[in-house]
């Protein structure tokens, strides 16, 4: 099969979309001729010109809250927000009409919208790059939240969030944007709320989120190496949750770890462990474990920004407390 | 009345007179209900302004839409969302127009047009003008309208919403009800510049203009003239009403401190109403007893409103989660 990146196969489906529905339209700052920052919109410009891949000024609120507008009178916005930072200017926008329209409106009004860009911790991008916020848009009814960790992931959930009719938060790892992996030519999507099992194991089970997908990835090959069989479940979306995965895993291998770049208090995590808690307790041979990112903002200086994240000793030191318990 | 050279049919005009008559009724009553404890929450009336609203949806088509704000029974009114609705929304009820999911605040009827009031100020710019773009990138002839306070004019929604119409040439007219007061602060207080078709004009070289926002036959000119602008493709205008609400900010809220009597009794004697029944008597487009038919028509209506408001059942409690997703839970 061939190999592209995740960024391409995201385009790829935004592209693919555009085709076929000309109610698309893009939203952000350079996502016109200049095809993006992170080149999200390479070579669309030129095929469908100002209306539909629209450069703005810097005004997140402004833009987000139009494009709810947009979307609530025919038109698929899709708000290329660049970093996910940038929109927290948009947060009454987000969390007071795209989450609550449909609901208020009793359904008559849709809000297929998706918001997409950048969030995580690398390249000394220092704190207002750095964001990532999905456990506080899964913790508000009404968004979907995807983060894929594949280029396979990307094309698929970027293909649903662009036919569903709910606002989608789209949020793409800066460490995986040029990351290269398969994605087949013929036409597919993913499913919102089904988790993919990277790999089978017996052990323990490890749920990686985004970045943390294919770092534990990579440690669970090295541990099997000693001998540990791990389990490593990538959600893919956090809003639905693939509980029911997650809890036949635990079923099978009684302890579970989750590992995840962000915050740990009110964390996403948090709540993984509590439905685990609440509906396989039963299973559980030990304390449910959690490997998450300092509690700090994220720092610049390389070696503090290192301090934050949880690196591959960490990761596999977590793991082998969890089944030495 | 500025009422020079309007083109408007008698029957226009009464029909003019019989919605803002209407607003006018269905909030009395719904402040009486809410005094009864019949409107669990919120009620934000819009006594005094009615002109505006009445004045700009005679302009509109059914398909154009409008957004609208947390003093919003007027506009839900105009834009031809029935009493029954409205009323049966404010008593929580699952007959209401958003089947008892928003109150007062959120009344929602997409299918004619009203795409919701709103419990915050400034998004309704914002949405006003997405709906524009919307227009615009499929081709739609229909215009969208934004109705907001001059509580919102200091907003950022406002100067990000204006430019961003202003540079994209959306179909858009921004109405703002200038009422001299932002819940309790006086416009004065909160800006260097009261003239908000200044701002629209100088910042953002937008149409704008000032109107007297208790003279239906000046908003409804102002109106039409900004309707066929947009429709035309020609781009957003926004038209600044002078106006005043001559109810508390709310029911059920104290209203001393912040305005005097004198101003309260002044703005009361031109009431939009009154003075509009005067001039259709003085310009024999109607007898006293036309207008009085006619109000006796909007009574027996309200009366059905109300009561059926009163008799509908509440909603399912087993539906509270519908409708969060268009898809799946």
């Amino acid at each position: 099969m061939r190999e592209i990146t995740y960024t391409e196969a995201a385009r790829e489906a935004l592209a693919e979309q555009m085709a076929i529905d000309p109610s698309i339209f893009v939203v952000g700052e350079g996502i016109g001729e200049r095809g993006g920052n992170f080149n999200t919109t390479l070579g669309l410009y030129e095929k469908y010109g100002p209306m539909r891949l629209r450069d703005t000024p810097i005004v997140e609120r402004g833009f987000v809250g139009l494009c709810a507008g947009a979307a609530m009178t025919g038109a698929r916005p899709v708000v290329d927000f660049m970093i996910v930072d940038f929109i927290l200017d948009s947060m009454g926008e987000l969390l007071n009409q795209i989450s609550k329209v449909q609901y208020m409106s009793s359904g008559r009004i849709k809000m297929p919208m998706v918001l997409r860009g950048c969030i995580g911790i690398g390249g000394a991008a220092a704190t207002h790059h750095s964001g990532s916020y999905y456990s506080i848009f899964a913790h508000i009814p009404g968004f979907r939240v995807a983060l894929p960790s594949t280029p396979y992931d990307a094309k698929g959930l970027m293909k649903t969030a662009l036919t569903g009719d709910d606002p989608v938060m789209f949020l793409e790892h800066r460490l995986l944007l040029n990351r290269r992996g398969p994605v087949p030519e013929a036409e597919y999507s993913l499913p919102f709320g089904e988790a993919a099992i990277l790999r089978a194991g017996a052990d323990a089970t490890v749920v990686a989120l985004a970045v943390m997908a294919p770092k534990v990835l990579a440690v669970c090959d090295e541990l099997a190496k000693e001998g540990l069989d791990i389990e490593v479940i990538d959600p893919r979306t956090v809003a639905p949750l693939d509980v029911p995965t997650i809890l036949e895993s635990v079923h099978k291998t009684g302890r579970l770890l989750i590992a995840d770049e962000t915050f740990g208090p009110c964390g996403i995590g948090a709540e993984i462990s509590a439905q685990v808690m609440e509906n396989g307790f039963d299973d559980l041979d030990a304390p449910i474990a959690r490997l998450n990112g300092a509690h700090t903002p994220t720092p610049y200086s390389p070696t503090l920004e290192q301090a934050v994240i949880p690196d591959d000793a960490a990761i596999a030191r977590a793991i082998q407390d969890l089944v030495a318990e | 009345m500025t009422s020079d050279g309007t083109s408007l049919s008698s029957e226009q005009l009464l029909a003019l007179y019989r919605m803002m008559a209407l607003i006018r009724r269905t909030e009395e009553q719904l402040a009486r209900a809410h005094q009864m404890g019949l409107v669990p929450g919120p009620c934000h009336t819009y006594v005094g302004e009615e002109a505006i609203a009445a004045g700009v949806c005679a302009t509109l088509r059914e398909d154009d839409v409008v957004f609208s704000t947390h003093r919003g029974h007027g506009h839900a009114l105009a834009k031809g969302v029935s009493p029954r609705a409205v009323a049966a929304e404010l008593f929580g009820k699952a007959t209401g127009c958003s089947g008892g999911r928003g109150g007062s605040m959120h009344l929602f009827a997409p299918e004619i047009g009203l795409m919701g009031t709103s419990g915050i100020v400034g998004p309704s710019i914002l949405q006003g003008a997405g709906a524009g773009y919307s227009f615009k990138l499929l081709g739609a002839d229909q215009v969208s309208v934004a109705f907001f306070g001059d509580g919102a004019v200091s907003n950022g929604a406002f100067h990000e919403g204006l430019n961003l119409a202003a540079i994209w040439d959306l179909p858009v007219i921004f109405v703002c009800e200038d009422n001299m007061y932002a819940t309790e602060v006086p416009f004065r207080q909160a800006t260097r510049v009261q003239d908000v078709a200044t701002r629209a004009s100088v910042s953002y070289d937008m149409a704008a203009l000032c109107v007297d926002g208790n003279d239906v036959l000046a908003v409804h000119q102002a109106a039409e003239a900004a309707v066929a602008r947009a429709r035309a493709g020609e781009g957003p205008t926004l038209i600044e009403c002078k106006t005043y609400r001559t109810r508390p900010h709310a029911e059920g809220m104290r209203d001393g401190g912040y305005r005097s009597a004198e101003e309260l009794e002044a703005w009361k004697r031109r009431d939009p109403i009154a003075s509009l029944a005067a001039w259709l008597v003085k310009n024999q487009h109607a007898s006293d007893a036309d207008l009085e038919a006619l109000d006796a028509e909007v009574k027996a209506t309200v009366d059905d409103a109300i009561e059926f408001a009163r008799s509908s059942p509440f909603p399912d409690p087993e539906t509270v989660a519908d409708f969060i997703f268009s898809e799946g839970g």
